[in-house]
């Protein structure tokens, strides 16, 4: 329910578009994941994800009202003042009052959006209480993600690399014939959206982001957490999250790292506490004799000190 | 006035150099370089609108139909520094150098054979820049802002580097010349509060070149030694720092989006008073406006770098300077309505241009309002909502200034009227395609999509080929820009008088037109009522 939008390919009725486009208009914004003629934020799924959407909505109204106000009092000038029905211009080109007006309401305006959004900075800055940590780590072109701690309690050797599924793998390849309407998960389009390995994480949880880089710079972004934060090698930054609805969550790397920066999507598939304990306790027990993690132990993914950076030197 | 004092001088016997290569490569004349500078900005204008082409035919659906990812990662780099510095400012530069001396009653600009030389080296600079396209491994793909480590990884680098250099050069030689000629060559009663705006914001323009474009060139060369010379100033893993790389460049690139906007405004205050035949309102609050508005552009620069992991207060800061410029840009946008406002109004092409400027320009400043709130930002961060923005202020905001200006003086400086015809159809085509063209974008941002992706998933398909449409249009809207600037210059055989517009004041319009070889060899006497803003004392 929570998945990416449908789309019928070919057989596309023009009705079903109309629908969906009043559908994104008059409820797109409840949507988690993006949806064919969506025009809103999301309001995402998070206990913090309604700052940025209700910001968004306020920001935008505010526009709108100084954007009729200013372009009516324009247009109204355009039709009564014109040559052609006989306007003759007058000479002034000052008006203290006025100017003194229109600086003073902006400031104003401007002072009730800065305390709204700074209000919004603390609770997004507030990692206090955090009841699980996550380390992301960004590479050309996947995702890492290494399990830390959970209630307390470290996690060792849950971890694992994420990156673009096969079939969008194979469907984006330059004149590979393939459609991407026709790359579908649950019968949501999931074209570039989904992975091998999503990260699983339980819902009610307050989950804390660590979020680094081992090559150049990533973002690591899901819309529907309502923030986004750059990977940045050298660096650790933190984040967090926590989900209120179960789901499957879709995002994408969100800054430039080279060829395949398109094709590093995020999925995070949120579950309910129980089964995400079920969950994390079997990946502990594969991880034992060690074969998943040896792939990448921590140390390979270690951003203090990240490899040499491709191609330099 | 100045020509008939000026019998005896012995240049304003001499017209243009005969020989082409006389006239054009060894030319210090103002009026000559500003139209190299404007020719060579209407080409860069195509060549980088044809890499625009190329991004939104392969974002024209989803999937990917013609070119690689690696290649529209080239595109999206070569696309960015060919329209900024190829285009936009050269096209600021070359108004300048035409308009300026006109405007302040000089002779010339007052540094003539660095004026040549500063042109001269940027067809250079791009022919370097453009044959990185061509180079085994192809150019830089990083993106404009060629963010460490990423663009240490293209082999470019140093060509790409090379060209920045060059092209900093010569906007600093053009800001020091620009500065030169209107602090020292302004006609005797041409005070500082009495120019035009237009040269007030290419003054305080050329004071933004000098401080920033030094900044971009140690930037770029840290790049090189870095990758080239062992450094370690952005490598994390030798004990450097690539957030150093982004404060450096935006130190730098916050200024620079002003030195492109800040002309435009200059631009939109001289024909909004010319057709509304009424003083510009609140001359002295524009100026103050423009001004504040370039001291702000050096405490705001990390509004784009606000998902980088700055700490809270550095946020705060960046967010409340970057809400504060609001408050001049809309004093800048209520005195252009007020000016309209009791005035006689008429529309011609400049005046339509100038009009959708106003428009679109205050919406891509509400959508700059709206990146400004921090927590809101994370959302619209590097999303098409950014895209949106930033075209609408350089699009329908610096390059609608530019056609506006051009459409403005190009009778004064051919000597014939444009025909107005074409060009309110060249003007209705482009307002209409570059709405369709960005306003979507709007939509894709919000819904999450990533910037700078070569493909996307198909929920945002809809609003991307509607996006290409436009975009395809708008591009071959501009080729009837051209038709009629060739129309103009060559074949018009309408004869545009000495005062071209019946509402237009100021020196420019005092001359004959086309402006001759050399104007104002002798100061010109400066009447209040000539000014395009007025009594100032009002």
């Amino acid at each position: 329910m929570t998945s990416g939008g449908i789309r019928q390919h070919g057989s596309k009725q023009v009705i079903a578009v109309v629908m969906a486009g009043m559908f994104a208009l008059a409820a797109g914004s409840l949507r988690a994941n993006p949806v064919p003629w969506q025009m809103n934020m999301t309001k995402g799924v998070t206990t913090y994800s309604r700052v940025p959407y209700d910001l968004n909505m306020i920001s935008l109204s505010v526009c709108t009202v100084i954007g009729v106000l200013v372009f009516g009092a324009m247009f109204i000038a355009m039709f009564r003042f014109r040559k052609s029905r006989g306007a003759v211009a007058e000479k002034w080109s000052h008006n203290t009052m006025v100017e003194i007006i229109w600086t003073t309401i902006p400031v104003l305006i401007l002072v009730c959006l800065a305390w709204l959004s700074t209000d919004g900075m603390r609770k997004f800055y507030d990692l206090s209480g955090s009841q699980m940590t996550i380390k992301v780590t960004g590479y050309q072109w996947k995702w890492r993600y290494d399990y830390v701690d959970y209630q307390g309690k470290p996690i060792s050797h849950v971890g694992f690399m994420s990156k673009l599924d096969e079939l969008s793998n194979e469907t984006r390849q330059l004149g590979s014939g393939l459609d991407p309407y026709a790359v579908k998960t649950n019968g949501y389009n999931t074209y570039l959206l989904n992975v091998d390995h999503p990260l699983v994480v339980p819902i009610h949880t307050k989950i804390r982001f660590l979020i680094g880089s081992g090559d150049v710079i990533h973002a690591w972004f899901v819309p529907a957490f309502g923030w986004q934060m750059d990977a940045i090698p050298g660096m650790i930054n933190t984040a967090w999250a926590n989900i209120t609805k179960p789901g499957v969550y879709r995002g994408q790397c969100a800054y430039l790292c080279g060829q395949d920066h398109a094709f590093m999507p995020i999925v995070v598939k949120a579950v309910s506490r129980k089964d995400f304990a079920k969950w994390l306790e079997a990946r502990e027990k594969a991880a034992t004799p060690a074969p998943a993690a040896s792939t990448a132990t921590p140390e390979a993914a270690q951003v203090s000190s990240p490899p040499q950076p491709a191609g330099q030197g | 006035m100045a020509h008939e004092a000026t019998h005896d001088h012995h240049d304003e016997h001499h017209g243009a150099p005969r020989g082409f290569f006389q006239r054009w490569v060894m030319s210090t004349n103002h009026k000559d370089i500003g139209t190299l500078y404007l020719v060579f900005a209407l080409l860069m204008f195509f060549i980088g609108g044809s890499f625009a082409m190329v991004i939104r035919a392969e974002l024209f659906k989803p999937g990917l139909q013609l070119v690689q990812p690696y290649f529209f990662n080239e595109m999206i780099t070569m696309h960015a520094l060919v329209m900024i510095f190829g285009a936009i400012m050269p096209a600021f530069v070359g108004l300048g150098n035409w308009m300026i001396p006109l405007m302040v009653g000089a002779p010339d600009m007052a540094l003539p054979r660095m004026n040549n030389l500063s042109f001269w080296i940027l067809p250079f600079a791009f022919a370097l820049l453009l044959s990185t396209l061509f180079l085994p491994g192809g150019s830089e793909a990083s993106g404009w802002t060629l963010y460490a480590p990423l663009s240490l990884q293209s082999s470019a680098l140093s060509y790409t580097v090379f060209a920045i250099h060059l092209m900093g050069i010569s906007s600093i030689m053009g800001a020091i010349n620009i500065i030169a000629t209107i602090l020292n060559m302004r006609a005797p009663g041409m005070d500082l509060l009495k120019m035009p705006v237009f040269v007030w914001t290419w003054l305080i323009t050329a004071f933004l070149l000098i401080a920033v474009m030094p900044v971009l060139a140690g930037a770029v060369t840290m790049l090189l030694t870095d990758k080239y010379f062992g450094t370690n100033f952005f490598n994390a893993a030798g004990g450097g720092d690539p957030l150093l790389y982004q404060h450096i460049f935006w130190f730098f690139g916050h200024p620079e989006v002003y030195i492109m906007i800040l002309p435009a405004f200059g631009i939109i205050s001289e024909i909004i008073p010319t057709f509304s035949r009424k003083p510009l309102f609140g001359y002295k609050a524009m100026v103050m406006a423009t001004a504040s508005i370039a001291f702000l552009s050096f405490i705001v620069w990390a509004h784009h770098m606000f998902t980088v992991g700055l700490p809270m207060g550095a946020e705060i800061f960046f967010m409340y300077s970057t809400m504060l410029i609001a408050v001049p840009t809309g004093v800048k946008v209520f005195n252009w309505v007020a000016t309209m406002w009791g005035g006689s109004m008429t529309f011609e092409t400049p005046m339509l241009f100038a009009v959708a400027f106003v428009i679109l320009f205050t919406i891509g400043g509400f959508s700059g309002l709206m990146l400004a709130l921090v927590p809101a930002d994370f959302q619209y961060h590097d999303t098409y909502f950014v895209v949106a923005h930033f075209h609408y202020v350089l699009v329908t905001g610096a390059a609608f200034a530019i056609i506006a200006g051009v459409y403005y003086w190009l009778p004064k400086w051919t000597g014939r009227m444009y025909s107005e015809t074409w060009a309110k159809i060249h003007f209705w085509n482009s307002v209409v395609w570059v709405n369709v063209l960005f306003f979507p974008q709007h939509f894709l941002g919000l819904a999450g999509m990533p910037r700078r992706v070569a493909d996307y998933n198909v929920a945002f398909a809809d609003f991307n080929m509607i996006s290409s449409i436009g975009g395809f249009l708008f591009g071959a809207s501009q080729l009837i820009f051209v038709g009629v600037l060739i129309h103009c210059v060559f074949l018009s055989k309408k004869k545009a008088a000495d005062r071209v517009w019946d509402g237009a004041k100021g020196l420019e319009w005092t001359v004959p037109s086309p402006a001759p070889h050399h104007t104002f060899a002798v100061a010109p006497i400066i009447h209040d009522d000539e000014l395009a803003h007025g009594h100032v004392e009002d």
